[in-house]
């Protein structure tokens, strides 16, 4: 195809800017006011100018009016994100009482062409406030996040039509079907702590079942850090805490055993010897002296670019359990591991 | 003190592994290692022939954003509404570069910025617009770093209190705008302002702490409001807005520790904005800039725990800025293969100086000297020369 017939294909009327349209004559358009020294000046485009000198004349008469409206279409077609123009917009959309399905149309167009953008996000949800009426939100907030299944704004939309209208019930199920196609969509695993978060008061059995459902996504990619905040999330509710749970001590234990070396595998066992060091209870596994070892090969290999967290974390466990002691003979044995994690002569991994 | 550089041949070993389980997020991973390792084997060649490498482009940065302060491309008009984050953006940057401006320049943004504010208190996104936190921020932090007397007195300060009270919620947020949406962007830019310009009020903030710690989510990082996913620039939102309001001891430190170290990608060096995304330059602030805040928080807890370094690599950050995120014209950007953008310089400068600067003396700085940033205030993300002269001049005024 020639370039002269693509162009013959496209239905764009040609543009009639404001200051040539008759039925605009008797207003007169408001230049932006830079001062003599503009700063960050933006080298507009003539309609970008137009539109604009023609939406201040409108802001300042305070017109509310069909053609205000259209004016503030264009303008907002320019730049979505300019917050006083939708502002105006609703006072217009309010004072003609505009029919706001239409509206809902014409802001899902703006959505689908700048689904990153506060402002149309906002307008949207206004709307749907105003008409009480949330039944094309699910499916517009699942089209846009077909295309991007991480776009903030679609998900915190999505949040408060579900908590505001109550419409949990087939969220699992959604979120479930994103982590089929994507097991690391680290939203889509937010998403199910909200669900359960704002449905339940995660009693044993949802903790239980939430368990077996995360360790089973572990179990096929091990490196998948979503995954295993999620296991912490839950475990946490839980009246036992992290380290308690059989299941999930089983599946670590087993982990390590095979030879996988995950750090978040490996984070989470630190994390369950300090639980076992707060409690005092420090049993042969999870103890002061296999958390800093676990520290120290999480910085020396297998979390090189947090090796300063990891010894910080050594250095706390240490000084916790310091704090914990008094009696002579544990002194001796706490400053050999002090100096350990400090120095990090510690080097034997958990498995010889 | 210069540091060097991390060993470009044994970060192989840090590649994504995608376990036989390849999905759209492991994918695009996986190109984005794939165009930041092309940079570092050019890096480490050129590592061979100049032992200064890498170095910051100081004067092609400066100038580009020299260009930026009184001519921008019309592909700026998306920012029409943020025409004071563009002065913020371009003259922070050019402070953490050590440029100064003369003093006829500072008198002209001073005035300009002056006519974004608005009768009703605030700062709006351009003359005549509506005022909006985001652009009070950064039009506040914009005149401190001007730092001129002239650019202190445009702030009009009982205008701007209404203005915070007309935005804020009775659980303690804050609306962006009257009619606007409500998140935790909010809440730090009218905390930020009111710390700065000495107009602060408890009562201004009765309930914020509560509805700040409301937004921390299982994974230990902040959301944009309760429920979502925890989120780099809203971490450092809830984070320094708990500082300002000396209340950070009220979430949970830890969670948020072992968060915000993770973000830090193990090959690139840089920061991602939330787990399993992407590296993005701008995060080495929204997340760099967290970790003074917190080792001030866990020195309080324990001091003999903290070190003189902050617990994130502070080397690879930098390695990660200098090598993958500098336009040879000037300019910085998110990641390899981006279009540079004055909101990317700003950030990773800022991130940059936060990796640089530890503690008095422990400056750790990739690439020699040369490359030295000034120091940034974390909380403001100012310059600290701008948040001390600011200081002074509001502290020395009546209180409201």
């Amino acid at each position: 195809m020639t370039d002269s017939g693509s162009e013959d294909l496209s239905n764009e009327p040609p543009i009639i800017f404001y200051k040539h349209r008759p039925e605009w004559d008797d207003v007169t358009p408001v230049p932006q006011d830079d001062g003599p020294n503009p700063i960050v000046a933006i080298a507009y485009s003539e309609l970008f100018q137009d539109v604009h000198d023609y939406f201040r004349a409108v802001l300042k008469s305070g017109e509310k009016s069909e053609r205000a409206l259209q004016l503030t279409d264009d303008a907002l077609d320019l730049n979505p994100a300019n917050y006083t123009v939708w502002q105006y917009r609703r006072e217009i959309l309010k004072h003609l009482e505009k029919d706001l399905q239409e509206e809902l149309t014409y802001v899902r167009g703006v959505i689908e062409r700048n689904a990153k953008n506060y402002q149309v996000w906002h307008h949207r949800r206004v709307i749907v406030e105003w008409l009480q009426d949330p039944s094309h939100e699910l499916e517009l907030t699942e089209a846009i996040l077909s295309r991007d299944d991480k776009n903030y704004h679609a998900w915190e939309h999505r949040q408060w039509v579900i908590r505001t209208f109550k419409l949990y019930d087939n969220e699992l199920e959604y979120v479930d079907r994103l982590l089929t196609e994507d097991i690391r969509n680290n939203s889509a695993w937010n998403q199910r702590y909200f669900v359960l978060n704002n449905t339940s008061n995660f009693p044993a059995d949802i903790i239980d079942r939430e368990i077996l459902y995360t360790i089973a996504k572990i179990k096929k990619v091990t490196n998948n850090e979503s995954a295993w905040n999620y296991l912490r999330g839950v475990l946490e509710r839980s009246d036992y805490g992290i380290c308690e749970n059989s299941v999930v001590k089983q599946f670590c234990e087993d982990l390590y055993a095979s030879g996988n070396r995950s750090p978040y595998l490996l984070g989470f066992m630190v994390e369950m010897c300090e639980e076992q060091i707060e409690k005092g209870a420090g049993d042969s596994f999870y103890n002061l002296e296999q958390a800093v070892r676990l520290c120290d090969s999480l910085a020396k290999e297998y979390d090189t670019v947090r090796k300063e967290y990891w010894n910080y974390i050594a250095r706390c466990l240490t000084n916790k359990r310091n704090s914990h002691c008094n009696n002579g003979s544990s002194k001796a044995l706490i400053e050999e591991m002090n100096s350990a994690a400090s120095d990090g002569t510690i080097v034997t991994s958990v498995d010889e | 003190m210069t540091t060097n550089a991390r060993c470009i041949e044994a970060l192989g070993c840090e590649r994504f592994d995608e376990e036989n389980c390849s999905t759209k997020t492991s994918e695009e991973q996986i190109k984005v290692e794939e165009s930041v390792e092309e940079l570092f084997q050019l890096f480490s060649k050129k590592l061979t022939i100049d032992i200064n490498a890498p170095s910051l482009y100081r004067g092609k940065h400066v100038s580009y954003l020299k260009k930026c302060l009184f001519y921008l491309p019309n592909s700026y008009e998306c920012l029409d509404a943020s025409r004071p984050w563009l002065c913020y953006w371009i003259l922070h940057s050019l402070e953490l570069l050590e440029e100064t401006l003369d003093a006829e320049d500072r008198s002209k943004i001073a005035l300009f910025i002056g006519r974004c504010q608005s009768p009703d208190g605030g700062f709006g996104g351009g003359p005549g617009q509506h005022p909006h936190l985001a652009p009070t921020y950064a039009a506040v932090n914009a005149l401190c770093t001007l730092g001129t007397e002239e650019a202190f007195s445009i702030i009009n300060r009982e205008t701007l209190q209404k203005f915070l009270w007309s935005v804020r919620c009775a659980n303690g947020s804050f609306q962006m705008h009257v009619g606007g949406e409500e998140d935790i962007r909010g809440v730090y830019c009218a905390l930020s302002v009111a710390r700065l310009t000495n107009i602060y009020c408890d009562k201004l903030f009765e309930n914020s702490a509560k509805w700040i710690i409301s937004c921390q989510t299982y994974e230990g990082g902040f959301a944009g409001c309760p429920g979502l996913e925890a989120h780099g620039g809203y971490a450092f939102c809830g984070l320094a807005a708990l500082c300002l309001l000396g209340k950070e001891h009220l979430c949970d430190i830890r969670g948020l520790l072992r968060w915000v170290a993770h973000r830090q990608m193990r090959f690139e060096g840089g920061f991602q904005g939330r787990t399993n995304k992407l590296v993005d330059g701008c995060y080495s602030f929204w997340q760099g800039g967290a970790f003074p805040l917190l080792h001030k928080a866990l020195a309080d807890e324990d001091s003999t725990c903290v070190s003189t370094n902050w617990l994130f690599h502070q080397e690879a950050l930098q390695e990660y800025i200098l090598i993958c995120c500098q336009n040879s014209l000037g300019g910085l950007l998110d990641k390899p293969g981006k279009p540079r953008d004055i909101y990317h310089t700003c950030y990773t400068l800022s991130g940059l100086s936060v990796a640089q600067h530890c503690f008095a003396g422990q400056e750790k700085i990739v690439g020699g000297l040369q490359n030295e940033l000034a120091r940034v205030h974390p909380l403001y993300n100012i310059s600290q020369e701008a948040y001390i002269n600011a200081s002074k001049f509001f502290y020395n005024l009546p209180p409201l």
